[in-house]
């Protein structure tokens, strides 16, 4: 039964309950219209989606974050956590953030350094589920392709 | 050879496959994915080591013992799959690496050269991609040949009335329909497909890729012009696939890949073809994947295609009771005829999520759209769906489990 346990830890680190309930009631769920930056992230494989809206301050650090989307609970909590840690960051360290984040997904090494990182670091259980872990990234993907310019990108 | 055993004796079947004798994240293995590829039986496995152990070589080329038996083992498992299909001639068999290869052989070869300007494909709203893709492109060639959806019922059925009416219009010169859905578990009627197409001067392909796995096929009883399975999917290796053609088909066909082996005469400027099917296979084959096949078709055809297809008629029964009872769940489609195969949508938990849920209990979901994005669309589902399929050595406890993990992972997300 050890072994029975262990994966249910395991299921119990991806879905933590700050996970779940991000994913219940994604907080920002809205178009933010007018912005000043927005992106799409589709991934292709699974039909997950998330298009971000970001809105700035006159000192160009991020004013305002939000989304619309569809997908599983770690794609929706993920970008619904996005959309509490990014304002008040200025482009630079948002695109810091997301390469951080990125990285915790993939290697589950959690850095609780920052605010913003321990905040995040729910989302550091996904690495024990290698197909998952482009549902974490996709709308940090997509936040960094709003901040780039570019109207798409793809966790793939 | 006594006739076929009316029931399959799962337990002892089960026993054929090494890898069911395996636990996941310390539960036994649920194994429910076997419509995206099953497992291998033993007889399988052990036919290919025996081939590259004892009798591997090129086929067709060397004037040698060993080249000999190699080429006697290939054309052996066309054989095996010429009457596996029912089909008049071994050399209406075609190997190609898959039942996606099939598909771009005929749309690149009879649909360019036989197919005429004006005249347009028909497929339906519930194909998998490999029988869609490769016809949007020939309609994007450039060479006037279009392509028509016809519609499915809600019930997931396809609709005859709309298949009348594109037939109607005079001008399809191809129907190309699956034979069984790989989302709905639908099962077609194929002869009256065929029937309808060829009373209005069109060839018929079935894509048999889920059919030939849960049905008897006979190729010539339904009337089918053309017919498409994979090997992976009949328990046999990957990289090995079958395309049927009626004879007078391939022989008007060109080749699809020019190289070694489909060749009658090569002079540096130009070369003359073969005969079919080694027109249709340049180059090295995949040799010890035929014997594989080969393997895998013996195996079904000693449990008895027929003693399968009871099985998983009960199985389908018992998931159609058992499904019903979950909580929240909804099935997709509900065909008449249904091929064990269960798409669905639980409230309240995203698929992947599901996926997820139920791997760590051992069970083996597919979750997504199972390169099905446009019926997953027609049903308002484009966030894709939960699939359980079944293989001949699915039972009804694993569907209990399913049914239960099911239960729980309500409690868990909902």
């Amino acid at each position: 039964m050890s072994t029975e346990a262990a994966g249910f830890e395991e299921l119990r680190d991806l879905y933590q309950e700050v996970i779940l309930d991000h994913g219940r009631r994604p907080r920002n769920h809205l178009r933010l219209d007018p912005c000043d930056a927005s992106a799409r992230g589709d991934n292709p494989m699974c039909g997950d989606r998330v298009e971000l809206f970001l809105r700035f301050a006159p000192d160009g650090r991020i004013a305002r974050a939000a989304f619309l989307g569809r997908g599983c609970a770690v794609s929706q909590a993920s970008a619904s956590l996005l959309t509490e840690t990014v304002p008040g960051l200025t482009p630079a360290e948002a695109k810091a953030l997301a390469a951080r984040l990125r990285e915790m997904a993939r290697t589950g090494a959690r850095d609780e350094s920052t605010e913003a990182l321990a905040r995040l670091s729910a989302l550091s259980g996904v690495h024990e589920f290698p197909s998952r872990v482009k549902c974490a990234t996709l709308a940090w993907h997509a936040l960094e392709a709003a901040l780039d310019g570019v109207k798409e990108a793809s966790s793939e | 050879m006594d006739a076929a055993p009316a029931r399959l004796d799962v337990a002892r079947v089960r026993q054929d496959f090494p890898i069911l004798a395996t636990t996941v994240h310390g539960r036994p293995l649920v194994f429910l994915d076997s419509g995206a590829s099953a497992q291998k039986p033993r007889a399988v496995i052990e036919a290919m080591t025996r081939c590259m152990e004892t009798a591997y070589a090129n086929v067709h080329r060397g004037a040698y013992r060993l080249s000999e038996l190699a080429t006697e083992a290939y054309e052996a498992a066309r054989a095996a799959a010429q009457r596996f299909l029912g089909a008049e001639h071994a050399e209406e068999i075609v190997f190609t690496r898959n039942s996606t290869e099939a598909f771009n052989l005929v749309a690149h070869s009879f649909g360019r050269a036989l197919l005429k300007p004006g005249q347009a494909v028909l497929v339906s709203e519930m194909e998998h991609h490999a029988n869609l893709v490769p016809w949007q492109m020939l309609r994007d060639a450039g060479r006037g040949i279009g392509l028509r959806v016809v519609r499915v019922t809600d019930q997931g059925e396809l609709d005859l009335d709309d298949l009348a009416r594109h037939l109607s219009r005079g001008d399809v010169g191809l129907v190309s329909v699956t034979h069984m859905s790989n989302v709905l578990g639908t099962v077609t009627p194929a002869s009256a497909i065929a029937r309808m197409a060829h009373a209005a001067g069109a060839r018929v392909m079935f894509d048999g890729s889920q059919a030939a796995v849960h049905r008897a096929v006979d190729v010539r009883a339904i009337g089918a012009d053309f017919y498409a399975f994979t090997g992976h999917k009949l328990y046999g290796p990957t990289g090995i696939g079958v395309l049927y053609a009626r004879r007078e088909l391939l022989e008007a066909m060109p080749p699809f890949l020019g190289g070694g082996d489909m060749i009658e005469t090569v002079t540096l400027e130009r070369s003359t073809w073969a005969a079919p099917p080694a027109r249709f296979e340049a180059g090295t084959p995949a040799i010890v994947e035929a014997v594989g096949l080969h393997a895998a078709i013996d195996y079904v055809n000693a449990l008895g295609m027929e003693a399968i297809e009871a099985h998983e008629r009960d199985l389908v029964e018992h998931a159609c009771a058992t499904l019903a009872q979950v909580k929240g769940l909804a099935l997709l489609g509900a065909p008449q005829d249904r091929g064990g195969v269960f798409s669905f949508a639980l409230e309240g938990v995203h698929p992947h999520d599901l996926a997820t849920f139920l791997d760590r209990r051992g069970i083996c979901v597919r979750a997504g759209r199972h390169c099905a994005e446009p019926l997953h669309a027609r049903f308002g589902l484009e966030g894709g769906t939960a699939r359980a399929s079944f293989g001949l050595y699915t039972t009804r406890g694993e569907i209990d489990a399913l049914a239960a993990a099911l239960d729980a992972a309500r409690g868990f997300f909902a």
